[in-house]
């Protein structure tokens, strides 16, 4: 159990810097680029802005099914467009470790690391900037 | 050139393509692969093909989207149930396409595709155009095996035991029946073995009869005859039908006398290991196989689903061409609606890349799943979705159900936030 559990972790930190070389995300067999060897606790160093950016756009999309398009909500589950990146950033974490009670934003908030909570909270934050 | 002249100009007589082309101008560009606008073609208007054409436009405005879907509207499973339960109307549930032609400009076609040259990159519509793509999404939902269960056809689920597994003439068909049934009679709901669309969906269809019979028709019963031995959140159904509706609803697993050996439509019977079980109203959701022009194109694998690179989605059968949704193997994502949505922004992503010449981008995908056992008793499932050298799994420690010892708050909460959910997915992929 506990290294299929250490691979996993692994392969959860390697998304992260992976977008040069997304098809070996797939490939079993290609040789095992250096960053998904490197330790878990690496934060993907020098990413293109850009490619943060195209990154967070990626994880933000799964928030809209929810909690509408562009994170605007015509319902009662909160609106994510608005608000600051600071404050999605603290809120998701908070899901995370379970310090804010939750039904369902918590087992969400726990498939995503810190890096990909910031780039999520970094998205909608510059979202709502942008158009106010 | 894709498009003859004499379909071009058909196509310009015809008032759906005319305004169509209004939203783009009067290019021939539109419809041309290799002009200088690209041109992505979409098949199926549900959860997964209508939110591929609505992202593709939202995140690169360059792209022309074409929307090919034969019904003018769109009647969704989720929340049929809730009709079914008398919470809600079909009205409640349809949704047109008239934001994705004037909010979103994709150029939305009523029609049928009959066939996809994968080789050329054309598809053509029972009207007879031909259409080029330079990719192509096919996004077909589920078709029915019907013959795998004696006596049942197409023909007796129009008639006398729906499925009510695609939202529409079926939900109208069985609501009816429901409404008509005596007090005191019983309904039998025959679900199928894995995989199926909506896992959950027969026992939040059981729940919510059942509350429509305990409000209406409170001596009537619900039996379950199953094709499996467990099912989609069985722990949280089967608590919320003690609660809820003591000794109304039975469940048969498959070696428990619930597999279906057959249906008689005259006698109204369905064929057991324990003998023949009567209903007065029989509810026959068919094992499942990937939409017909997923078969039609040559998408599918020797078990009747789509094999696809779960990168972009993208088939392993024929280049160029993306299936989604309930037709798509896609690993542990569930076959739901959100996962169909959340798959067709993944692969708008990865269009928009390849597209450009790039590497599709590593997805991300998601599915939530509300069911409603009761008006104020709601359940949950999350998952949470990324690539593993073995395909999509669901990222270790996240996601899973709503826990078995939730408070009647977090019940009746999870219940709003269904609501909630349903307003803005709809809006979301339609809006």
């Amino acid at each position: 159990m506990l290294p299929k559990k250490n691979v996993m972790l692994g392969l959860v930190f390697a998304v992260v810097p992976l977008f040069h070389a997304s098809s070996t995300v797939m490939a079993a067999d290609a040789p095992t680029p250096a960053t998904v060897a490197a330790p878990a606790p690496t934060p993907a160093p020098a990413m293109d802005p850009a490619k943060m950016r195209e990154r967070g756009q990626i994880l933000a999309l799964s928030c809209s099914g929810c909690h509408g398009t562009d994170g605007k909500s015509s319902s009662i589950i909160p609106s994510i467009y608005g608000k600051t990146t600071g404050y999605i950033e603290s809120a998701l974490l908070d899901f995370k470790s379970g310090a804010r009670v939750s039904t369902v934003m918590g087992r969400h908030a726990k498939g995503y690391t810190p890096e990909e909570i910031h780039l999520i909270a970094e998205y909608f934050g510059n979202l709502s900037k942008k158009k106010n | 050139m894709s498009i003859s002249r004499r379909d071009f100009n058909k196509l310009l007589v015809s008032g759906v393509a005319g305004s169509a082309f209004g939203v783009f101008g009067m290019s021939g560009n539109a419809f041309a692969a290799g002009g200088s606008k690209k041109h992505v073609v979409v098949v199926g208007g549900g959860f997964g093909g209508a939110a591929t054409a609505k992202y593709l436009r939202k995140l690169d405005p360059s792209i022309s989207v074409t929307l090919i879907e034969q019904k003018l509207s769109y009647v969704t499973c989720p929340f049929s149930n809730w009709v079914l339960g008398g919470l809600r109307t079909m009205k409640d549930i349809t949704h047109t396409y008239t934001a994705l032609r004037t909010k979103h400009g994709v150029n939305v076609i009523a029609d049928r595709v009959v066939s996809v040259d994968a080789a050329k990159g054309t598809l053509r519509l029972a009207g007879g155009r031909v259409i080029g793509y330079d990719r192509l999404v096919v996004s077909p939902g589920i078709d029915f095996k019907y013959d795998a269960i004696p006596g049942y056809s197409q023909k007796i689920a129009e008639s006398k035991m729906p499925h009510a597994w695609q939202a529409g003439p079926q939900t109208i068909l069985l609501h009816r029946q429901l409404q008509t049934m005596k007090n005191g009679g019983t309904v039998v709901i025959c679900p199928p073995d894995n995989p199926f669309r909506c896992p959950p969906g027969p026992y939040e269809r059981a729940s919510l009869i059942a509350h429509y019979l305990k409000t209406h028709k409170p001596k009537s019963k619900i039996v379950i005859l199953d094709a499996k031995e467990k099912f989609s959140k069985q722990g949280l159904f089967t608590k919320g039908w003690e609660r809820l509706y003591p000794g109304m609803i039975t469940w048969h697993s498959s070696t428990g006398g619930g597999k279906v050996l057959g249906v008689d439509a005259k006698a109204m019977t369905v064929e057991t290991d324990l003998g023949a079980v009567k209903g007065d109203v029989i509810n026959v959701i068919p094992a499942q196989k990937a939409g017909k022009i997923a078969f039609e194109a040559g998408l599918t694998n020797e078990k009747g689903w789509c094999p696809v690179n779960p990168s972009s989605f993208e088939s392993t059968i024929h280049q160029g061409i993306h299936v989604i949704g309930d037709a798509c193997i896609a690993g542990a994502m569930p076959k739901s609606g959100f996962a169909a949505s959340s798959q067709g922004k993944v692969t708008a992503a990865a269009i928009i890349n390849l597209l450009r010449g790039q590497e599709p981008a590593p997805p991300s995908l998601v599915n939530t799943c509300y069911s409603l056992i009761g008006p104020k008793y709601g359940v949950s499932v999350a998952g949470v979705y990324q690539l593993s050298p073995t395909g999509i799994v669901e990222i270790p420690g996240s996601g899973g159900l709503t826990p078995a010892d939730a408070s009647d708050d977090q019940l009746e909460q999870e219940a709003i936030f269904a609501e909630g959910w349903y307003t803005n997915i709809s809006k979301d992929i339609w809006g």
